[in-house]
């Protein structure tokens, strides 16, 4: 289906625009009808790096059929090192006003900065640490997962152990990474400070276009010849090894890409929120991202990114009004979604058009013969 | 309090009575001694030791006057009395002083020398006590301040000494005392025996002991470094078992966590992510339980806890049942469906608790058996944890029987091992579906019944389990008993053995990165299934 219409690339562009939008109208004074104010101007970024993130989640899943329970390590992770930027932004405007010490730290009786926050007063360091941490760690993780066949519900619950691991590992105050508290209290990014509209509304345009891109390369890579090898290992992996490809390579690639797509995500998420903390790394997220993919329709681009916008805001609502009600909501979708709209609201619209070909067969993994 | 001291000096008094029935003379020692009391610190420290020297049977009253500050002396100098209930009583004599004038006494103080001399003559006076707890502690706390001093009243002791534990604290005591300061007038050989005593006894004292022998002879400084070394070897012998009984807890915990866990798996390959809901809901099924027997026969916690057992395990049975049939009955053939749709039930039921009993904890008593602790050689066991091993091992026995004994277990294996033939054979697949995740559940159930008595029972008790529960079922291999079994207790044994090394969360993420890489060796556990079924 993405052969006959690239609706992703379509997607890309109502994203962008859209978010351009949104962040020239915050721009207008006040006292203007169309102004846009800032509460909204950071939830769309947060939404649409959550989107980010879930495209990552679908291009294992839906193009894959790796089921990831722990992707929210990698954007977690990508969230991190943003925020260790943004750490050493703050200089001497912390607390103790300690010029080569986070605050943090100051507390902890630290003399010297670690040697792995080295560099991170850099903003292009930090950048490439937020895609160069994650895919290192799904490189490795990946090369072993894959390489002895791990698959399945197996996977699913490694990647899981994963995260949970990286949660607990966080969450001490010796890793150096703020402990419990996490990261936050951030001033500014390369000389703009973040409380302003401006640098605001300039963060939600880039954010969407870091989506788009994400959206118009990953369209790239699965029209092309490896994209139809990934599908064939997501559906008949022992038939595409017998003709003689190298599965393991075939998911290890995308399994890597994905990753990175997602710590870009946890980057930009971090400088929008204004806040990363452990709680990132909690099997509850992952799995979080998972249902917004499934909403939308896994196995399609612009599925995901359209489950995690609306799940997101039903989220802002809910909580907002009904907090308590939010749970029962959100397990509802989880199990209505799964029961009856196995394809999502993509899939929803494609069978309303009785469209034949289906993006998706169900089941997962192999196909008996 | 106050009326307790008060009992507590009449009982004095009596004494004090019947002293001066059996000891109608004073001697001269006595006298001095008493003299001692009015004098300076010294002079009453050296009072207390000499009055507990000679026995006198007034010793402890006029020791114990003075600890409680009970003891005054006349404004002139002349004159010991002790404050009773009943007014001042002549510490001399024994005869009440009615009309004596309060302003016209002084208290006797104490200094630190003087307590460490009340101290040591208490611990002189109860090593000749009736009753033989006493006699052991007041060895025990010569033990905590050996001294050569001590050693004629403990040989004094040891001589009629027949109660063995009682023995063996003063055996101790002795050969610490002959190692301490001013002990070298005894023989090597004594001193060599001394030795030998405290290694043979162990433990973190003798060993503290042992290290700081003062001065001494190089044949009991070599004698006493290899006692240290042979004592260090034994401690961490015994601090490997109390890790191996602390492992083997924590594993029968996860074991009965994840067994429920390992059925369902196995026989359906379902992941079923609301267990640990099912868990929570055993735990707030003991509360309920619990609080209704406790309200008919308030003091009664054991009886609650026995009633929940059969209660958790059948409401969480049929909770399960109700599951399969409503929801997981629709996604067979979509494992990770499945996953995604039981998370959200395990939203749904955390918040369906969080609304009815609210989202704090709820107390679930202990009952008496349960609780405290028994020491077993150089390691604790805290009662409530063997009750829970103990209690693992029976649901794991239980499961094994229903599995090989009973028409359901047969179905399920067969099941298990291959559906289609199954069916074929004319096994109802579906009621063999139902019927197994309603015992998962129900294992769950009995899960949540244990866990209630280690751990906080919140709507948030299941997350704490879920993943570990997983590890356990990945680790053991699914669809094999011995293989949870197994699993559970290498984690548990190995989070423990860990945990003095590196940290209790280092530890767990060290478990975990583990069990990470030993799934890339044994993609499918330690025990996998082996056969056709298992490439499906």
């Amino acid at each position: 289906m993405i052969r006959r219409r690239p609706a992703s690339d379509w997607a890309a562009a109502v994203v962008l625009a859209a978010a351009c939008v949104l962040a020239l109208l915050s721009l207008l004074p006040e006292a203007r009808l169309l102004h846009v104010p800032a509460y909204i101007v950071g939830l769309a970024g947060k939404y649409l790096s959550y989107a980010i993130l879930a495209l990552a989640v679908d291009l294992v899943w839906g193009f894959a059929g790796i089921l990831t329970l722990g992707h929210a390590a990698f954007f977690a992770l990508g969230g991190y090192a943003m925020g260790m930027y943004l750490m050493r932004e703050i200089g001497t405007r912390g607390v103790y006003a300690n010029p080569d010490l986070p605050d943090f730290m100051v507390f902890l009786s630290w003399t010297h900065l670690p040697w792995y926050w080295y560099g991170f007063s850099h903003l292009a360091f930090a950048l490439l640490m937020a895609v160069l941490v994650p895919g290192v760690l799904a490189a490795a993780f990946g090369f072993l997962a894959f390489r002895s066949r791990v698959s399945g519900v197996y996977l699913s619950i490694i990647t899981q152990a994963l995260t949970y691991a990286l949660l607990l590992a966080f969450f001490r105050n010796d890793m150096g990474f703020g402990g419990n508290n996490g990261l936050t209290d951030f001033k500014d990014i390369a000389g703009a400070d973040l409380h302003q509209p401006a640098t605001r509304a300039a963060l939600l345009a880039i954010t969407a276009l870091v989506l788009a891109l994400c959206l118009v390369v990953s369209r790239m890579i699965l029209r092309s010849r490896y994209g139809d090898l990934l599908v064939a290992v997501r559906d008949a992996e022992n038939r595409t090894r017998f003709i003689g490809y190298r599965p393991e390579h075939i998911k290890l690639m995308i399994w890597v890409f994905s990753a990175v797509i997602a710590g870009l995500g946890g980057a930009l998420y971090v400088i929008q929120v204004g806040i990363i903390n452990p709680g990132e790394f909690s099997p509850g997220n992952s799995i979080e991202a998972v249902i917004w993919v499934a909403v939308g329709g896994r196995g399609t681009l612009w599925g995901p990114v359209l489950g995690a916008l609306l799940v997101n805001f039903g989220k802002t609502i809910f909580t907002g009004v009904l907090p308590e009600l939010w749970l029962y909501a959100l397990g509802a979708l989880f199990i209505l979604t799964t029961l009856f709209l196995p394809r999502g609201l993509v899939g929803l619209r494609r069978r309303v058009r009785r469209d034949a070909t289906p993006a998706l067969e169900p089941g997962d993994g192999e196909v008996t013969p | 309090m106050g009326n307790t001291r008060h009992t507590w000096w009449r009982v004095c008094l009596v004494l004090l009575l019947l002293g001066a029935l059996f000891a109608p003379g004073m001697s001269r020692a006595d006298d001095k001694a008493l003299l001692g009391l009015r004098g300076g610190y010294d002079d009453i420290a050296a009072a207390v030791t000499s009055l507990a020297d000679h026995h006198d049977p007034r010793a402890r009253v006029l020791i114990d006057a003075l600890r409680h500050g009970a003891l005054y002396k006349a404004s002139d100098g002349n004159g010991l009395y002790i404050e009773t209930d009943h007014g001042f009583v002549d510490a001399a004599t024994n005869a009440a002083a009615p009309g004596l004038d309060p302003d016209a006494l002084e208290k006797i103080r104490q200094n630190n020398n003087v307590r460490v001399a009340v101290a040591g003559a208490l611990a002189l006076l109860d090593l000749a006590a009736p009753d033989a707890a006493t006699r052991r502690a007041a060895a025990a706390a010569m033990l905590d301040h050996p001294d050569a001093a001590l050693l004629p009243a403990l040989d004094h002791a040891l001589a009629s000494e027949h109660d063995p534990a009682a023995r063996r604290a003063m055996v101790l005591a002795r050969a610490a005392s002959l190692l301490s300061v001013g002990a070298s007038g005894h023989g090597v050989p004594e001193q060599l025996a001394a030795v030998a005593a405290l290694r043979a006894a162990g433990g973190a004292q003798a060993r503290a002991i042992l290290l700081n022998i003062p001065a001494a002879p190089p044949a009991v400084r070599a004698a006493a470094a290899e006692a240290v070394h042979a004592i260090d070897r034994e401690l961490q012998l015994w601090s490997l078992a109390q890790g191996l009984f602390y492992g083997v807890s924590l594993g029968s915990v996860l074991l009965i966590a994840a067994l429920g866990l390992a059925i369902t798996f196995g026989v359906m390959g379902v992941i079923n992510m609301a267990h640990g809901e099912l868990m929570m809901i055993g735990a707030y099924v003991t509360y309920v339980v619990q609080h209704a027997t406790m309200s008919v026969l308030p003091g009664d916690a054991g009886l609650g806890l026995a009633l929940a057992v059969p209660a958790a395990f059948l409401v969480c049975g049929a909770l399960g049942i109700g599951i399969e049939r409503g929801l997981i009955r629709f996604l067979y053939g979509r494992p990770l469906e499945t996953l995604l749709a039981t998370w959200g039930l395990s939203l749904v039921l955390q918040q369906a608790v969080r609304s009815l009993f609210g989202p704090s904890n709820v107390a679930v008593v202990t009952p008496a058996f349960m609780s405290g602790a028994a020491r077993l050689g150089g390691i604790d066991i805290t009662l409530n944890r063997l009750v829970i091993i103990v209690f693992a091992a029976l649901v794991m026995l239980a499961l094994t029987v229903v599995l090989r004994v009973t028409p359901l277990g047969l179905q399920m294996r067969a099941v298990t091992q291959n559906r289609r033939m199954a069916s074929l054979m004319g096994i109802r697949t579906s009621r063999v579906d139902a019927l197994t995740f309603g015992l998962g559940s129900g294992v769950a159930g009995l899960a949540g019944v244990a866990v209630s008595q280690i751990d906080n029972v919140s709507p948030n008790l299941g997350q704490g389990y879920i993943i570990d529960s997983f590890m356990v079922v990945v680790f053991g291999g699914v669809g094999n008993l011995w293989g949870t079994l197994a699993g559970a207790m290498s984690l548990g044994v190995a989070n423990k053995i860990l945990e003095p090394l590196a940290g209790a969360v280092l530890a767990k993420i060290l478990v975990l990165v583990l069990i990470i890489l030993f799934i890339q060796r044994r993609p499918r556990g330690l025990f996998p299934l082996r056969g056709r079924a298992v490439e499906s």
